[in-house]
């Protein structure tokens, strides 16, 4: 019962932030996308940094469960699968979660996006086997830096705590650094609504 | 009407940070999966069966890892599949609250009518079909925007930034290409 109250309460957070950043406005996606106006890419890269070093921070002063890290493993799948995430992202302008709070704020065309998405994720489950035989799924889950007590194996042997806040803070930097836009003339012209 | 950077990334990594801290990293493109199978034992019982010690199924993405997604379609009342809803609720609750997204970007985005004119149809096509590519992709990768690139990069999974180099090295020329006025 606890877990489902958690699921409730982070997971309605998570939801209006989505709504209050601009990523579940597709405007906002394809100028970020077209790297014509960046301020999301600075919302996001702030983001990660700012949990990264909390997460990390909170591990090495014990504040934080280690056990609750999930890192995915990595595999050559996970590239390819990236392109076409990325190809659908930028055609759609919504990803899976953002596409859901869409749908929920009103947008007609975010409904499409889910029900080509319950297609597009059960074309997947059917084509599964393919996948796992030809060898694409098969890797390891790696992290930068070796965490303490995690159980993943480390990229380096560095402290993976010491990474993570060095990363987190990097994120932060880029975020700060990064212009309001990369690509065409002016000031950068906030997406519609 | 929309936060700042600096006020809507600080939240946002707060929100992330939460979720690893009380219980474990956001992630969204499993439900889509769990929500098909929900609908696939509806339309044939035989997908899921229950096993002495928890599920499986006849689909072999549902019965991996001891039937996992299986039992979680089987009892969708989890963690997992509750934040989803969630979500949404918190979605519609927060636009809501800022009086509603305008009745012109509901029916049709900006820079779908900068670009391509009146033509709502061919954007819900457009919608479809990236809907399907996306969900594709994400379960290929095991991860979406969510679970592979931000929960991913934040934890320094070597995953998360391969996942996130492909991601953009594919979105950046698909949108200037499609989307080249500005709107």
């Amino acid at each position: 019962m606890t877990s489902i109250i958690l699921a409730v309460v982070i997971g309605a957070a998570f939801g209006a932030v989505l709504d209050r950043i601009g990523a579940t406005n597709p405007n906002w996606i394809g100028k970020m996308l077209t790297l014509t106006h960046l301020h999301l890419m600075k919302t996001i890269l702030l983001a990660i940094g700012t949990a990264s070093v909390l997460m990390f921070g909170g591990q090495m002063l014990g504040l934080v469960d280690v056990g609750h890290m999930s890192v995915k493993t990595a595999y050559v799948g996970v590239f390819i699968g990236g392109l076409l995430l990325g190809a659908g992202w930028a055609a759609a302008g919504y990803c899976p979660g953002t596409g859901v709070c869409a749908a929920a704020s009103g947008r007609k065309d975010a409904w499409f996006f889910i029900a080509g998405g319950l297609l597009g994720a059960a074309a997947y489950m059917v084509s599964y086997p393919w996948w796992k035989n030809a060898g694409l799924l098969e890797g390891e889950k790696l992290t930068l830096g070796t965490v303490p007590g995690a159980g993943y194996e480390g990229l380096t042997s560095l402290s993976g705590d010491l990474v993570g806040i060095v990363m987190g803070l990097v994120f932060i930097a880029i975020a700060i650094a990064l212009p309001d836009r990369l690509r065409g003339a002016g000031e950068a012209v906030a997406p519609a609504e | 009407m929309v936060l700042n950077w600096k006020t809507g990334g600080v939240l946002l990594g707060l929100v992330f940070f939460a979720a690893v801290l009380l219980v474990k990293p956001i992630g969204v493109s499993t439900q889509f999966v769990i929500l098909d199978a929900i609908i696939g034992n509806v339309v044939n019982p035989d997908l899921i069966t229950q096993t002495e010690t928890g599920y499986t199924s006849s689909n072999a993405y549902l019965a991996k890892s001891d039937g996992k997604y299986a039992g979680n379609a089987a009892n969708p009342l989890n963690y997992s599949f509750v934040f989803v809803l969630a979500m949404a609720l918190g979605a519609f609750l927060s636009a809501m609250a800022r009086g509603g997204v305008p009745r012109d970007e509901r029916r049709l985005p900006a820079i779908w009518y900068a670009n391509y004119g009146d033509t709502p149809w061919k954007r819900y096509a457009m919608a479809f079909v990236g809907g399907f590519i996306v969900l594709y992709g994400a379960r290929l990768a095991g991860g979406c925007t969510s679970g592979h690139m931000m929960s991913g990069m934040m934890q320094t999974a070597v995953s998360g930034y391969i996942f996130a180099a492909g991601a953009f090295a594919a979105a950046v020329p698909v949108a200037m290409m499609l989307y080249p006025k500005e709107g």
